[in-house]
């Protein structure tokens, strides 16, 4: 099977957001940097498939210099080649992005069998760059699936909806968007490591299309501390944490 | 004019597109709804409630229950007779996917989780927007002719508007390539995640549970309070915990009366899941950890040793 997996590269965010000083931007200056659970479930599901049916797992980045850091960390877990589409920043108009990814799926030529992504990005949840791309491609897509079994040409995906499942089929090659939960990702070992630093990166000019979506600017909701009263420790605090439990009514 | 996609399932509306009925009346005073499917005509005296006059009802003999692309091509059909200012769905996963599908194949922008709009002229908008799971807002202008948004659960209260809604039945325009992808079947959930949204009570554990066995004395608390067990993404990585019982940005968000946090140092994301709480009780070896901020009281102290005495009173109390 051959199996692409779109990831994106995401600030680390911490305990607190800080802005550049426009208010454009987050800080990343002091941050590490991740992928999404998402995209994490994306990139283990294809490896599993790649597993029980052989071929090959591509991913596909579109952002700036550093993106090779989250490229290498998901080639160390079994993807085996990667496609860097570069663009000054990983926030761009979603509409623009899809295209782009689009453009290099098409322009890399592989008959991708599946096609996987996050159902929503972790710092913008869009939520439609799955959907622009099956359309763009032309392939039938499913979205925010978190169960999916593979068998005869045919991926059978379900949905958590409230306390139930619903159930779709797509017939390959499709676009799948994914979500945490999915599977448990696992973590990279050492020989995956050391093979993850030969596997090959590609790297593409990315041609974006103008915004239709036109920053204004961020803000951080202020959510003043609450100013947490102490209970104390051991026995002592047990008995406040009864009181307060009475006091509120979920204990009588 | 705007015009709402209405999610619902076999007749049963998702109760989140009346808060988006709502905020499109807000902008508004034409809102029409479109429903498709078999049952949907049952939707129209509660879209009727909420202020809306008429419900486009779309079927066709080959749509048998929810088909995201035919939903699409119903709400296309109907955009382009009567061609509105905007069109608006829920940010449920139907209610996304459907405005997605619109937004490719019109080549159209498409703004999400938005809690605020402002339509500022024939062919702009401004909206707030939340990133980060709503640690996060955007503001940001949309150049489009018809804007094509999702809105955030609970930005916007639902409204009513007593009233009769006229339905106008039309036949969806479907080709196979709309049919492929649709409901084939639904099975019921795994028992463990039922409850934990609408729990009163989430007790919830983190990487300071150190492992599974802990996670004993947390079912033991939220059976004494009437509540549901939650846990961190640290404790469904490791697979101490199924993921449905996940709270935050990437898992479930609660808003229960009392969120217990036992050992969650409160990243922004584990946040993103329970700031709705009204009250956070955070028990933590680490007085500075960032959960304290988010918190109403504070245990500073060990819980595996904190919990069997909790536990213990807890019980008493109960009985007493
Ligand atoms: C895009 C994205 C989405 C994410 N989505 C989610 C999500 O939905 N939900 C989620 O939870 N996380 C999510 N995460 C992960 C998140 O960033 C944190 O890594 C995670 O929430 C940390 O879990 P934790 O608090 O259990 O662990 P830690 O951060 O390791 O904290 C453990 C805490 O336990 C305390 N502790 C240790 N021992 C004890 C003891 N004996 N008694 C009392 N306290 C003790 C420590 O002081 C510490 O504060 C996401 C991350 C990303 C990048
Ligand atoms: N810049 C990008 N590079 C690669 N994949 C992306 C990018 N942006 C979005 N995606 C993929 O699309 C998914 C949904 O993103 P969005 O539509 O922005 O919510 C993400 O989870 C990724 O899998």
């Amino acid at each position: 099977m051959e199996i692409c997996v779109c990831i994106k590269r995401y600030p680390s965010l911490g305990s607190a957001i800080v802005l550049t000083e426009d208010g454009m931007a987050i800080d990343t200056d002091k941050l590490g940097f991740t992928l999404s659970p998402h995209e994490e479930c994306a990139v283990e599901a294809a490896v599993q498939l790649k597993e029980e049916h052989g071929g090959t797992v591509t991913l596909v980045t579109l952002g700036p210099e550093g993106v090779e850091e989250q490229i290498r960390e998901q080639f160390a877990i079994g993807a085996d080649r990667a496609i860097w589409v570069r663009s000054e920043t990983t926030d761009v108009d979603p509409q623009a992005a899809a295209a782009a990814l689009g453009d290099a799926i098409e322009a890399d030529g592989t008959a991708f069998d599946l096609i996987l992504l996050g159902s929503e990005s972790a710092d913008n949840a869009n939520a439609q760059t799955g959907v622009r791309l099956a359309h763009r491609l032309g392939r039938p897509v499913a979205t925010a699936v978190k169960g999916m079994t593979i068998a005869d040409g045919t991926a059978t995906v379900e949905r958590a909806v409230g306390t139930m499942r619903e159930v779709y089929t797509v017939p390959l090659p499709a676009v799948v968007t994914v979500k945490d939960g999915l599977n448990i990702p696992r973590y990279p070992s050492v020989p995956g490591r050391i093979k993850a630093r030969k596997k090959p990166i590609e790297e593409v000019a990315g041609n974006l299309a103008d915004p239709r979506i036109e920053l204004i600017g961020l803000t951080v909701p202020v959510r003043e501390s609450k100013g947490a009263q102490d209970l104390g420790a051991g026995d002592e605090a047990a008995d406040a944490l009864v009181d307060v439990m009475k006091q509120i009514g979920v204990l009588s | 004019m705007i015009i709402v996609y209405v999610d619902h399932d076999r007749g049963e509306i998702d109760p989140l597109s009346f808060q988006v009925v709502s905020a499109a009346r807000t902008l508004d005073d034409d809102v029409q709804a479109v429903v498709v499917g078999p049952n949907a005509e049952k939707c129209a005296d509660e879209l009727g409630n909420f202020g809306v006059r008429t419900v486009h009802h779309g079927t066709h003999d080959r749509i048998a229950d929810y088909t995201p692309l035919a939903s699409a091509r119903a709400v296309l059909d109907v955009m382009d007779r009567l061609t509105p200012r905007a069109v608006f769905a829920a940010g449920t996963p139907r209610g996304s996917e459907v405005l997605a599908h619109i937004a490719a194949i019109r080549d159209l922008p498409l703004v999400t989780e938005c809690s605020a709009i402002e339509l500022t002229g024939p062919d702009t908008a401004e909206v707030t927007r939340a990133r980060w799971g709503g640690n996060l807002l955007e503001r940001s202008k949309v150049s489009a002719q018809v804007l094509l948004a999702t809105i955030q659960a609970h930005a916007f209260a639902a409204t009513e508007d007593p009233g009769a809604a006229q339905i106008e039945a039309f036949d969806v325009p479907v080709t196979d390539a709309d049919l492929v992808v649709g409901i084939v079947d639904r099975t019921g959930a795994q028992a463990s995640g039922v409850g934990l949204a609408e729990a009163k009570v989430v007790v919830s554990g983190g990487r300071g549970m150190d492992g599974p066995e802990a996670f004993a004395m947390l079912e033991e608390l939220a059976d004494i309070l009437g509540g549901a067990v939650g846990c961190s993404r640290v404790v469904t990585s490791a697979g101490w915990r199924p993921h449905a019982e996940q709270v935050g940005q990437t898992g479930t968000k609660v808003a229960p009366e009392l969120y217990l946090a036992f050992g969650i140092s409160g990243a922004t994301q584990h946040i993103a899941g329970c700031k709705s709480a009204k009250t956070l009780i955070a028990v933590n070896t680490d007085a500075q950890a960032p959960i304290m901020t988010h918190a109403d009281y504070a245990v500073v102290d060990n819980l595996h040793t904190l919990l069997p005495a909790l536990i213990e009173k807890a019980r008493a109390a109960k009985g007493a």
